[in-house]
Protein backbone atom coordinates (compact mmCIF):
# COMPACT_ATOMS: atom_id res chain seq x y z
CA UNK A 1 0.00 0.00 0.00
CA UNK A 2 1.45 3.37 -0.90
CA UNK A 3 1.70 6.32 1.42
CA UNK A 4 -1.26 8.24 -0.05
CA UNK A 5 -3.63 5.31 0.28
CA UNK A 6 -2.58 4.45 3.79
CA UNK A 7 -3.05 8.11 4.68
CA UNK A 8 -6.61 8.04 3.38
CA UNK A 9 -7.33 4.90 5.37
CA UNK A 10 -5.83 6.36 8.55
CA UNK A 11 -7.83 9.56 8.25
CA UNK A 12 -10.99 7.52 7.76
CA UNK A 13 -10.19 5.60 10.94
CA UNK A 14 -9.55 8.84 12.84
CA UNK A 15 -12.90 10.18 11.67
CA UNK A 16 -14.58 6.95 12.80
CA UNK A 17 -12.96 7.29 16.25
CA UNK A 18 -14.16 10.89 16.52
CA UNK A 19 -17.68 9.89 15.61
CA UNK A 20 -17.60 7.13 18.24
CA UNK A 21 -16.57 9.78 20.79
CA UNK A 22 -19.26 12.33 19.90
CA UNK A 23 -22.15 10.03 19.01
CA UNK A 24 -22.93 8.65 22.53
CA UNK A 25 -23.77 12.10 23.83
CA UNK A 26 -26.39 12.54 21.12
CA UNK A 27 -27.71 9.04 21.83
CA UNK A 28 -27.98 9.85 25.55
CA UNK A 29 -29.86 13.08 24.90
CA UNK A 30 -32.07 11.25 22.40
CA UNK A 31 -32.91 8.43 24.84
CA UNK A 32 -33.76 10.88 27.62
CA UNK A 33 -36.05 12.95 25.40
CA UNK A 34 -37.75 9.97 23.76
CA UNK A 35 -38.58 8.28 27.07
CA UNK A 36 -39.18 11.37 29.14
CA UNK A 37 -41.22 13.68 27.01
CA UNK A 38 -44.43 11.68 27.49
CA UNK A 39 -44.47 12.22 31.26
CA UNK A 40 -43.86 15.95 31.09
CA UNK A 41 -47.09 17.73 31.86
CA UNK A 42 -47.89 21.12 33.31
CA UNK A 43 -48.66 19.39 36.59
CA UNK A 44 -45.24 17.70 36.56
CA UNK A 45 -43.30 20.96 36.43
CA UNK A 46 -45.65 23.10 38.50
CA UNK A 47 -46.59 21.05 41.57
CA UNK A 48 -44.85 19.40 44.50
CA UNK A 49 -44.35 15.64 44.79
CA UNK A 50 -47.04 13.56 46.54
CA UNK A 51 -47.32 9.97 47.81
CA UNK A 52 -43.62 9.54 48.62
CA UNK A 53 -42.60 11.09 45.28
CA UNK A 54 -44.66 8.62 43.24
CA UNK A 55 -47.17 11.24 42.15
CA UNK A 56 -47.28 14.97 41.62
CA UNK A 57 -44.48 17.03 40.18
CA UNK A 58 -40.98 18.29 40.78
CA UNK A 59 -41.47 22.04 41.25
CA UNK A 60 -39.54 22.24 44.57
CA UNK A 61 -36.57 20.54 42.92
CA UNK A 62 -36.60 22.98 40.00
CA UNK A 63 -36.83 25.98 42.34
CA UNK A 64 -34.11 24.53 44.56
CA UNK A 65 -31.75 24.04 41.63
CA UNK A 66 -32.24 27.66 40.51
CA UNK A 67 -31.62 28.90 44.07
CA UNK A 68 -28.38 26.92 44.22
CA UNK A 69 -27.19 28.14 40.81
CA UNK A 70 -27.82 31.78 41.73
CA UNK A 71 -26.42 31.38 45.24
CA UNK A 72 -23.23 29.72 44.02
CA UNK A 73 -22.61 32.55 41.56
CA UNK A 74 -23.19 35.27 44.19
CA UNK A 75 -20.05 34.04 45.97
CA UNK A 76 -17.98 32.64 43.13
CA UNK A 77 -18.28 35.44 40.56
CA UNK A 78 -16.91 38.43 42.54
CA UNK A 79 -14.21 36.29 44.15
CA UNK A 80 -13.24 34.61 40.89
CA UNK A 81 -13.19 37.76 38.76
CA UNK A 82 -11.22 39.74 41.36
CA UNK A 83 -8.78 36.89 41.68
CA UNK A 84 -8.34 36.85 37.91
CA UNK A 85 -7.78 40.63 37.89
CA UNK A 86 -5.05 40.18 40.47
CA UNK A 87 -3.36 37.41 38.51
CA UNK A 88 -3.53 39.14 35.15
CA UNK A 89 -3.18 42.82 36.01
CA UNK A 90 -1.17 43.00 39.22
CA UNK A 91 0.81 39.83 39.87
CA UNK A 92 4.35 39.46 38.58
CA UNK A 93 5.88 36.22 37.40
CA UNK A 94 7.21 34.98 40.72
CA UNK A 95 7.01 32.03 43.09
CA UNK A 96 3.78 33.28 44.66
CA UNK A 97 2.02 33.49 41.29
CA UNK A 98 3.20 30.02 40.46
CA UNK A 99 1.85 28.76 43.78
CA UNK A 100 -1.53 30.37 43.07
CA UNK A 101 -1.55 28.75 39.65
CA UNK A 102 -0.78 25.39 41.20
CA UNK A 103 -3.55 25.88 43.76
CA UNK A 104 -6.06 26.68 41.01
CA UNK A 105 -5.08 23.57 39.04
CA UNK A 106 -5.34 21.48 42.17
CA UNK A 107 -8.75 22.93 43.13
CA UNK A 108 -10.02 22.15 39.64
CA UNK A 109 -8.98 18.52 40.07
CA UNK A 110 -10.41 17.85 43.53
CA UNK A 111 -13.22 15.26 43.23
CA UNK A 112 -16.68 16.70 43.67
CA UNK A 113 -17.47 14.40 46.57
CA UNK A 114 -14.45 15.76 48.46
CA UNK A 115 -15.98 19.24 48.07
CA UNK A 116 -19.06 17.67 49.58
CA UNK A 117 -17.02 16.56 52.61
CA UNK A 118 -15.48 20.00 52.91
CA UNK A 119 -18.87 21.69 52.71
CA UNK A 120 -20.23 19.34 55.35
CA UNK A 121 -17.28 19.95 57.67
CA UNK A 122 -16.95 23.71 57.18
CA UNK A 123 -20.30 25.22 56.27
CA UNK A 124 -22.81 22.75 57.72
CA UNK A 125 -20.98 22.05 60.98
CA UNK A 126 -18.22 24.57 61.68
CA UNK A 127 -20.20 27.67 60.68
CA UNK A 128 -23.42 25.96 61.81
CA UNK A 129 -25.39 26.80 58.67
CA UNK A 130 -26.98 23.36 58.94
CA UNK A 131 -27.95 21.48 55.79
CA UNK A 132 -29.19 24.51 53.91
CA UNK A 133 -29.20 26.35 50.61
CA UNK A 134 -26.49 28.61 52.00
CA UNK A 135 -24.14 25.72 52.84
CA UNK A 136 -24.73 24.10 49.45
CA UNK A 137 -24.29 27.31 47.48
CA UNK A 138 -21.02 28.07 49.29
CA UNK A 139 -19.75 24.55 48.60
CA UNK A 140 -20.66 24.80 44.91
CA UNK A 141 -19.09 28.25 44.66
CA UNK A 142 -15.69 27.01 45.84
CA UNK A 143 -15.93 24.22 43.32
CA UNK A 144 -16.75 26.69 40.55
CA UNK A 145 -13.99 29.07 41.49
CA UNK A 146 -11.06 27.58 39.53
CA UNK A 147 -12.90 27.59 36.20
CA UNK A 148 -14.20 31.14 36.70
CA UNK A 149 -10.70 32.35 37.57
CA UNK A 150 -9.12 30.59 34.60
CA UNK A 151 -11.75 31.75 32.09
CA UNK A 152 -11.74 35.35 33.39
CA UNK A 153 -7.97 35.47 33.36
CA UNK A 154 -7.89 34.32 29.78
CA UNK A 155 -10.49 36.92 28.81
CA UNK A 156 -8.45 39.64 30.53
CA UNK A 157 -5.21 38.56 28.91
CA UNK A 158 -6.88 38.71 25.49
CA UNK A 159 -7.40 42.47 25.87
CA UNK A 160 -4.51 44.01 23.93
CA UNK A 161 -1.75 45.64 25.98
CA UNK A 162 -2.04 48.81 23.87
CA UNK A 163 -5.53 49.47 25.30
CA UNK A 164 -4.01 49.69 28.78
CA UNK A 165 -1.12 51.83 27.59
CA UNK A 166 -3.42 54.36 25.96
CA UNK A 167 -5.57 54.64 29.07
CA UNK A 168 -2.57 55.00 31.38
CA UNK A 169 -0.96 57.57 29.12
CA UNK A 170 -4.14 59.67 29.35
CA UNK A 171 -3.56 59.89 33.09
CA UNK A 172 -5.94 57.21 34.29
CA UNK A 173 -4.86 55.23 37.32
CA UNK A 174 -4.36 51.51 37.22
CA UNK A 175 -7.76 50.73 38.73
CA UNK A 176 -9.51 53.24 36.46
CA UNK A 177 -7.87 51.55 33.49
CA UNK A 178 -9.05 48.15 34.64
CA UNK A 179 -12.54 49.37 35.50
CA UNK A 180 -13.22 51.44 32.36
CA UNK A 181 -11.04 49.85 29.68
CA UNK A 182 -9.96 46.31 30.46
CA UNK A 183 -13.09 44.92 32.15
CA UNK A 184 -15.63 46.13 29.54
CA UNK A 185 -13.53 44.59 26.78
CA UNK A 186 -13.07 41.32 28.66
CA UNK A 187 -16.69 41.11 29.81
CA UNK A 188 -18.10 38.79 27.12
CA UNK A 189 -15.26 36.33 27.65
CA UNK A 190 -15.73 36.44 31.41
CA UNK A 191 -19.48 35.91 31.00
CA UNK A 192 -18.88 32.85 28.84
CA UNK A 193 -16.92 31.21 31.64
CA UNK A 194 -19.46 32.21 34.26
CA UNK A 195 -22.45 30.87 32.35
CA UNK A 196 -20.65 27.59 31.77
CA UNK A 197 -20.20 27.25 35.52
CA UNK A 198 -23.85 28.13 36.20
CA UNK A 199 -24.75 25.04 34.20
CA UNK A 200 -22.25 22.95 36.08
CA UNK A 201 -23.56 24.18 39.44
CA UNK A 202 -27.05 23.16 38.37
CA UNK A 203 -26.01 19.64 37.46
CA UNK A 204 -23.69 18.72 40.32
CA UNK A 205 -24.91 16.14 42.77
CA UNK A 206 -22.14 14.97 45.08
CA UNK A 207 -21.29 18.38 46.64
CA UNK A 208 -24.90 19.01 47.64
CA UNK A 209 -25.70 15.48 48.75
CA UNK A 210 -24.83 16.17 52.39
CA UNK A 211 -24.96 19.97 52.40
CA UNK A 212 -28.42 20.92 51.09
CA UNK A 213 -30.34 17.97 50.01
CA UNK A 214 -33.70 17.29 51.40
CA UNK A 215 -34.82 13.88 50.27
CA UNK A 216 -38.40 14.94 49.72
CA UNK A 217 -39.74 18.29 50.74
CA UNK A 218 -43.12 19.09 49.29
CA UNK A 219 -42.86 22.84 49.75
CA UNK A 220 -40.64 25.63 48.52
CA UNK A 221 -37.72 27.06 50.53
CA UNK A 222 -38.36 30.35 52.36
CA UNK A 223 -34.87 31.37 53.43
CA UNK A 224 -31.26 30.51 52.68
CA UNK A 225 -31.15 28.50 55.90
CA UNK A 226 -33.83 26.13 54.65
CA UNK A 227 -33.13 22.75 53.17
CA UNK A 228 -34.32 22.30 49.64
CA UNK A 229 -34.73 19.70 46.96
CA UNK A 230 -32.63 19.88 43.81
CA UNK A 231 -33.04 18.22 40.43
CA UNK A 232 -29.83 16.13 40.45
CA UNK A 233 -30.29 14.81 43.98
CA UNK A 234 -33.95 14.16 43.22
CA UNK A 235 -33.04 12.12 40.15
CA UNK A 236 -30.51 10.19 42.23
CA UNK A 237 -33.08 9.55 44.98
CA UNK A 238 -35.86 8.32 42.71
CA UNK A 239 -33.42 6.19 40.70
CA UNK A 240 -31.75 4.37 43.56
CA UNK A 241 -33.43 5.01 46.91
CA UNK A 242 -37.17 4.83 46.30
CA UNK A 243 -38.55 1.63 44.80
CA UNK A 244 -41.44 1.44 42.33
CA UNK A 245 -41.16 4.80 40.69
CA UNK A 246 -42.26 4.73 37.09
CA UNK A 247 -39.40 4.74 34.61
CA UNK A 248 -41.12 7.53 32.65
CA UNK A 249 -41.13 9.79 35.74
CA UNK A 250 -37.40 9.21 36.19
CA UNK A 251 -36.74 9.91 32.53
CA UNK A 252 -38.87 13.05 32.72
CA UNK A 253 -36.88 14.30 35.73
CA UNK A 254 -33.64 13.61 33.86
CA UNK A 255 -35.04 15.49 30.89
CA UNK A 256 -35.92 18.59 32.93
CA UNK A 257 -32.45 18.57 34.50
CA UNK A 258 -30.82 18.12 31.11
CA UNK A 259 -32.95 20.91 29.65
CA UNK A 260 -31.93 23.37 32.40
CA UNK A 261 -28.24 22.55 31.99
CA UNK A 262 -28.23 22.50 28.19
CA UNK A 263 -30.15 25.77 27.84
CA UNK A 264 -27.60 27.47 30.08
CA UNK A 265 -24.77 25.95 28.04
CA UNK A 266 -26.40 27.00 24.81
CA UNK A 267 -26.28 30.64 25.93
CA UNK A 268 -22.60 30.27 26.72
CA UNK A 269 -21.80 28.81 23.31
CA UNK A 270 -23.85 31.48 21.49
CA UNK A 271 -22.13 34.25 23.41
CA UNK A 272 -18.72 32.87 22.54
CA UNK A 273 -19.54 32.54 18.85
CA UNK A 274 -20.79 36.14 18.72
CA UNK A 275 -17.70 37.25 20.56
CA UNK A 276 -15.40 35.49 18.13
CA UNK A 277 -17.11 37.09 15.16
CA UNK A 278 -17.05 40.58 16.65
CA UNK A 279 -13.49 40.78 17.83
CA UNK A 280 -11.27 42.64 15.40
CA UNK A 281 -8.05 43.23 17.29
CA UNK B 1 -13.79 58.39 31.48
CA UNK B 2 -12.60 60.65 34.27
CA UNK B 3 -8.89 61.13 34.39
CA UNK B 4 -8.48 63.35 37.45
CA UNK B 5 -8.66 61.75 40.86
CA UNK B 6 -10.19 63.23 44.00
CA UNK B 7 -9.01 62.13 47.47
CA UNK B 8 -12.21 60.12 47.89
CA UNK B 9 -11.52 58.26 44.68
CA UNK B 10 -8.00 57.56 45.84
CA UNK B 11 -9.26 56.05 49.09
CA UNK B 12 -11.82 54.00 47.18
CA UNK B 13 -9.12 52.81 44.83
CA UNK B 14 -6.90 51.86 47.75
CA UNK B 15 -9.60 49.60 49.17
CA UNK B 16 -10.52 48.07 45.84
CA UNK B 17 -6.90 47.18 45.16
CA UNK B 18 -6.51 45.66 48.61
CA UNK B 19 -9.62 43.59 47.93
CA UNK B 20 -8.14 42.46 44.62
CA UNK B 21 -4.90 41.42 46.31
CA UNK B 22 -6.84 39.46 48.90
CA UNK B 23 -8.96 37.74 46.26
CA UNK B 24 -5.80 36.74 44.45
CA UNK B 25 -4.95 34.39 47.26
CA UNK B 26 -8.35 32.71 47.61
CA UNK B 27 -7.30 29.69 45.58
CA UNK B 28 -4.34 29.02 47.89
CA UNK B 29 -6.46 29.67 50.97
CA UNK B 30 -9.14 27.21 49.87
CA UNK B 31 -6.69 24.46 48.93
CA UNK B 32 -4.97 24.75 52.29
CA UNK B 33 -8.29 24.95 54.18
CA UNK B 34 -9.62 21.96 52.27
CA UNK B 35 -6.61 19.83 53.09
CA UNK B 36 -6.43 20.92 56.75
CA UNK B 37 -10.11 20.21 57.24
CA UNK B 38 -9.82 16.75 55.73
CA UNK B 39 -6.83 16.09 58.00
CA UNK B 40 -8.62 17.42 61.07
CA UNK B 41 -11.66 15.21 60.58
CA UNK B 42 -9.94 12.25 58.93
CA UNK B 43 -6.75 11.57 60.88
CA UNK B 44 -8.77 10.52 63.93
CA UNK B 45 -9.50 7.26 62.15
CA UNK B 46 -6.01 6.10 63.09
CA UNK B 47 -7.15 5.88 66.69
CA UNK B 48 -9.27 2.94 65.49
CA UNK B 49 -7.06 1.36 62.82
CA UNK B 50 -3.37 1.55 61.99
CA UNK B 51 -2.43 3.30 58.74
CA UNK B 52 -1.31 -0.04 57.36
CA UNK B 53 -4.60 -1.76 58.18
CA UNK B 54 -6.44 1.18 56.63
CA UNK B 55 -4.61 1.20 53.31
CA UNK B 56 -3.94 -2.52 52.91
CA UNK B 57 -6.87 -4.02 54.86
CA UNK B 58 -8.95 -6.31 52.69
CA UNK B 59 -12.32 -5.79 54.34
CA UNK B 60 -14.52 -2.73 54.38
CA UNK B 61 -17.29 -3.51 56.88
CA UNK B 62 -17.89 -0.14 58.49
CA UNK B 63 -21.03 -1.06 60.41
CA UNK B 64 -20.22 -4.56 61.60
CA UNK B 65 -19.02 -5.03 65.19
CA UNK B 66 -16.14 -4.47 65.46
CA UNK B 67 -16.06 -2.35 62.30
CA UNK B 68 -13.37 -3.03 59.71
CA UNK B 69 -11.96 -0.12 57.75
CA UNK B 70 -9.70 -1.65 55.12
CA UNK B 71 -9.90 0.39 51.93
CA UNK B 72 -7.91 -1.93 49.66
CA UNK B 73 -11.07 -3.22 47.90
CA UNK B 74 -12.13 0.38 47.31
CA UNK B 75 -8.73 1.40 45.97
CA UNK B 76 -8.74 -1.62 43.65
CA UNK B 77 -12.32 -0.82 42.64
CA UNK B 78 -11.30 2.71 41.68
CA UNK B 79 -8.25 1.30 39.90
CA UNK B 80 -10.33 -1.22 37.94
CA UNK B 81 -12.81 1.32 36.56
CA UNK B 82 -9.98 3.79 35.92
CA UNK B 83 -7.89 1.31 33.94
CA UNK B 84 -10.97 0.19 32.03
CA UNK B 85 -11.94 3.77 31.22
CA UNK B 86 -8.39 4.77 30.28
CA UNK B 87 -8.04 1.77 27.94
CA UNK B 88 -10.98 3.14 25.97
CA UNK B 89 -10.53 6.87 26.46
CA UNK B 90 -6.83 7.17 25.59
CA UNK B 91 -6.83 5.72 22.05
CA UNK B 92 -10.19 7.23 21.09
CA UNK B 93 -9.46 10.57 22.77
CA UNK B 94 -6.06 11.01 21.13
CA UNK B 95 -7.39 9.89 17.74
CA UNK B 96 -10.22 12.45 17.97
CA UNK B 97 -7.79 15.15 19.03
CA UNK B 98 -5.59 14.42 16.00
CA UNK B 99 -8.58 14.42 13.69
CA UNK B 100 -10.02 17.66 15.08
CA UNK B 101 -6.68 19.49 15.20
CA UNK B 102 -5.15 18.33 11.91
CA UNK B 103 -7.63 16.73 9.55
CA UNK B 104 -11.16 18.06 10.00
CA UNK B 105 -12.34 20.86 7.68
CA UNK B 106 -12.93 24.13 9.63
CA UNK B 107 -16.72 23.86 9.71
CA UNK B 108 -16.81 20.25 10.85
CA UNK B 109 -14.15 21.11 13.40
CA UNK B 110 -16.46 23.66 15.05
CA UNK B 111 -19.33 21.17 15.23
CA UNK B 112 -17.12 18.43 16.64
CA UNK B 113 -15.76 20.77 19.31
CA UNK B 114 -19.28 21.76 20.37
CA UNK B 115 -20.17 18.05 20.45
CA UNK B 116 -17.22 17.30 22.72
CA UNK B 117 -18.17 20.20 25.01
CA UNK B 118 -21.71 18.90 25.15
CA UNK B 119 -20.40 15.75 26.84
CA UNK B 120 -18.96 17.90 29.63
CA UNK B 121 -22.31 19.63 30.04
CA UNK B 122 -24.28 16.48 30.81
CA UNK B 123 -24.58 16.09 34.61
CA UNK B 124 -22.91 12.96 35.94
CA UNK B 125 -26.13 11.89 37.65
CA UNK B 126 -27.81 11.77 34.22
CA UNK B 127 -24.94 9.69 32.83
CA UNK B 128 -25.28 7.42 35.85
CA UNK B 129 -29.02 7.12 35.31
CA UNK B 130 -28.64 6.24 31.64
CA UNK B 131 -25.87 3.78 32.51
CA UNK B 132 -28.20 2.13 35.00
CA UNK B 133 -31.35 1.86 32.91
CA UNK B 134 -30.01 1.70 29.35
CA UNK B 135 -26.39 0.46 29.32
CA UNK B 136 -26.33 -2.05 32.19
CA UNK B 137 -29.05 -4.32 30.70
CA UNK B 138 -27.11 -4.41 27.42
CA UNK B 139 -23.87 -5.34 29.21
CA UNK B 140 -25.69 -8.04 31.20
CA UNK B 141 -27.11 -9.42 27.98
CA UNK B 142 -23.92 -9.42 25.94
CA UNK B 143 -21.78 -11.08 28.61
CA UNK B 144 -24.62 -13.19 30.03
CA UNK B 145 -24.29 -11.79 33.56
CA UNK B 146 -26.82 -11.72 36.41
CA UNK B 147 -26.38 -7.93 36.61
CA UNK B 148 -24.98 -5.37 34.24
CA UNK B 149 -23.95 -3.08 37.10
CA UNK B 150 -20.27 -3.88 36.76
CA UNK B 151 -16.86 -2.24 36.52
CA UNK B 152 -17.09 -2.58 32.74
CA UNK B 153 -20.34 -0.58 32.44
CA UNK B 154 -18.85 2.12 34.65
CA UNK B 155 -15.64 2.13 32.58
CA UNK B 156 -17.61 2.69 29.38
CA UNK B 157 -19.48 5.68 30.82
CA UNK B 158 -16.36 7.07 32.51
CA UNK B 159 -14.43 6.85 29.26
CA UNK B 160 -17.09 9.11 27.78
CA UNK B 161 -16.78 11.52 30.70
CA UNK B 162 -13.00 11.70 30.34
CA UNK B 163 -13.32 12.77 26.69
CA UNK B 164 -13.91 16.52 27.05
CA UNK B 165 -10.77 16.96 29.15
CA UNK B 166 -8.59 14.57 27.18
CA UNK B 167 -9.64 15.68 23.70
CA UNK B 168 -9.56 19.43 24.30
CA UNK B 169 -6.15 19.48 26.02
CA UNK B 170 -4.60 17.04 23.53
CA UNK B 171 -6.02 19.11 20.70
CA UNK B 172 -4.47 22.26 22.18
CA UNK B 173 -1.14 20.45 22.41
CA UNK B 174 -1.30 19.32 18.78
CA UNK B 175 -2.45 22.73 17.48
CA UNK B 176 0.35 24.34 19.48
CA UNK B 177 3.14 22.57 17.61
CA UNK B 178 4.99 25.23 15.60
CA UNK B 179 3.88 25.39 12.01
CA UNK B 180 7.44 25.20 10.71
CA UNK B 181 7.78 21.62 11.98
CA UNK B 182 4.95 20.47 9.79
CA UNK B 183 6.02 22.57 6.83
CA UNK B 184 9.55 21.22 7.02
CA UNK B 185 8.27 17.65 7.06
CA UNK B 186 5.95 18.31 4.11
CA UNK B 187 8.73 20.04 2.20
CA UNK B 188 10.88 16.95 2.62
CA UNK B 189 8.20 14.96 0.83
CA UNK B 190 6.30 13.46 3.76
CA UNK B 191 2.57 12.95 3.39
CA UNK B 192 0.30 14.80 5.82
CA UNK B 193 -0.14 11.64 7.89
CA UNK B 194 3.59 10.98 7.96
CA UNK B 195 4.11 14.53 9.17
CA UNK B 196 1.50 14.04 11.89
CA UNK B 197 2.80 10.69 13.01
CA UNK B 198 6.55 11.27 12.80
CA UNK B 199 6.79 14.96 13.68
CA UNK B 200 3.70 16.59 15.15
CA UNK B 201 2.70 13.83 17.57
CA UNK B 202 6.25 13.59 18.85
CA UNK B 203 6.51 17.32 19.40
CA UNK B 204 3.13 17.36 21.13
CA UNK B 205 3.86 14.31 23.30
CA UNK B 206 4.22 16.08 26.69
CA UNK B 207 0.93 17.92 26.17
CA UNK B 208 -0.84 14.73 25.09
CA UNK B 209 0.52 12.95 28.16
CA UNK B 210 -0.84 15.76 30.32
CA UNK B 211 -4.21 15.44 28.57
CA UNK B 212 -4.31 11.73 29.31
CA UNK B 213 -3.39 12.28 32.96
CA UNK B 214 -5.99 14.99 33.47
CA UNK B 215 -8.61 12.74 31.87
CA UNK B 216 -7.63 9.98 34.29
CA UNK B 217 -7.78 12.43 37.18
CA UNK B 218 -11.34 13.23 36.16
CA UNK B 219 -12.20 9.51 36.11
CA UNK B 220 -10.73 8.83 39.56
CA UNK B 221 -12.75 11.68 41.05
CA UNK B 222 -16.03 10.90 39.36
CA UNK B 223 -18.67 10.06 41.94
CA UNK B 224 -22.33 9.92 40.94
CA UNK B 225 -22.00 7.94 37.73
CA UNK B 226 -19.82 5.27 39.35
CA UNK B 227 -22.05 5.12 42.39
CA UNK B 228 -25.05 4.35 40.20
CA UNK B 229 -23.39 2.00 37.69
CA UNK B 230 -20.70 -0.05 39.51
CA UNK B 231 -23.12 -2.09 41.60
CA UNK B 232 -21.42 -0.87 44.80
CA UNK B 233 -20.06 -4.08 46.19
CA UNK B 234 -16.91 -3.61 48.25
CA UNK B 235 -15.04 -6.70 47.12
CA UNK B 236 -11.62 -7.08 45.55
CA UNK B 237 -12.32 -7.28 41.81
CA UNK B 238 -10.86 -10.05 39.66
CA UNK B 239 -12.42 -9.12 36.34
CA UNK B 240 -14.10 -6.06 34.92
CA UNK B 241 -17.35 -8.01 34.72
CA UNK B 242 -17.83 -7.82 38.47
CA UNK B 243 -19.59 -5.23 40.61
CA UNK B 244 -17.06 -3.03 42.40
CA UNK B 245 -17.11 -0.03 44.67
CA UNK B 246 -14.90 3.02 44.32
CA UNK B 247 -13.39 5.39 46.89
CA UNK B 248 -15.64 8.26 45.79
CA UNK B 249 -18.85 6.22 45.78
CA UNK B 250 -18.15 4.95 49.29
CA UNK B 251 -18.03 8.49 50.67
CA UNK B 252 -21.14 9.59 48.82
CA UNK B 253 -23.16 6.48 49.68
CA UNK B 254 -22.27 6.24 53.36
CA UNK B 255 -21.77 9.79 54.62
CA UNK B 256 -25.50 10.31 55.07
CA UNK B 257 -25.76 7.50 57.61
CA UNK B 258 -22.83 8.30 59.87
CA UNK B 259 -22.71 10.11 63.19
CA UNK B 260 -20.35 13.03 63.43
CA UNK B 261 -17.05 12.01 65.03
CA UNK B 262 -17.77 8.27 64.88
CA UNK B 263 -14.99 6.02 63.53
CA UNK B 264 -17.04 5.50 60.36
CA UNK B 265 -17.32 9.27 59.83
CA UNK B 266 -13.59 9.78 60.31
CA UNK B 267 -12.83 6.84 58.02
CA UNK B 268 -14.82 8.50 55.21
CA UNK B 269 -12.87 11.74 55.69
CA UNK B 270 -9.67 9.68 55.62
CA UNK B 271 -10.77 8.31 52.23
CA UNK B 272 -11.22 11.97 51.27
CA UNK B 273 -7.56 12.57 52.21
CA UNK B 274 -6.50 9.64 50.02
CA UNK B 275 -8.52 11.01 47.09
CA UNK B 276 -7.18 14.51 47.59
CA UNK B 277 -3.59 13.23 47.54
CA UNK B 278 -4.14 11.06 44.45
CA UNK B 279 -5.72 13.86 42.44
CA UNK B 280 -3.10 16.33 43.69
CA UNK B 281 -0.29 14.11 42.40
CA UNK B 282 -2.06 13.49 39.09
CA UNK B 283 -2.74 17.19 38.48
CA UNK B 284 0.67 18.29 39.65
CA UNK B 285 2.42 15.85 37.29
CA UNK B 286 0.14 16.80 34.41
CA UNK B 287 0.99 20.44 35.02
CA UNK B 288 4.72 19.65 34.93
CA UNK B 289 4.23 18.08 31.50
CA UNK B 290 2.20 21.06 30.31
CA UNK B 291 4.91 23.48 31.44
CA UNK B 292 7.51 21.40 29.66
CA UNK B 293 5.38 21.52 26.53
CA UNK B 294 5.12 25.29 26.86
CA UNK B 295 8.84 25.72 27.44
CA UNK B 296 9.63 23.77 24.28
CA UNK B 297 7.86 26.27 22.08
Amino acid sequence: MNAQRSEKLTFALLLAATIIVVLPVLVIIGIVIKNGVGAITWEFISTAPRDGMRAGGILPAIVGTFCLMIGAMLFAVPLGVFSAIYLNEYAGDNLLTRLIRLAIINLAGVPSVVYGLFGLGVFVMFFKFGTSILAGAMTLSIMNLPVIITASREALSNVPQSFREVSLSLGATRWQTIRHVVLPNALPGILTGIILEVGRAGGETAPILFTVAAFSLPFLPHSVFDQCMALPTHLYAISTQVPNIGLDVRYATAMVLLAVVLIVNFFSIMLRMRLRRRRQW
Amino acid sequence: MRTTTTPLQRIWEFFVEKLIFLSGFTAIIFVVLLFLFLLKEGLAVFKTVSPQEFIAGKSWYPISKPPQFGILPLILGSLAVTIGAAAIAVPFGVASAVYIAEVAPPRLKEYLKVGIELIAAIPSVVIGFIGMVALAPIVANVFDLPTGLTALSASLMLALMAMPTTVSIAEDAISGVPREYKEAALALGATHWQAIYRVILRAAAPGILAAVMLGIGRVIGETMAVMMITGNSAQIPHTLLQPVRTLTATIAAEMGETMRGSPHYTALFAIGIVLFLITFIVNFTADLFLRRAEARR
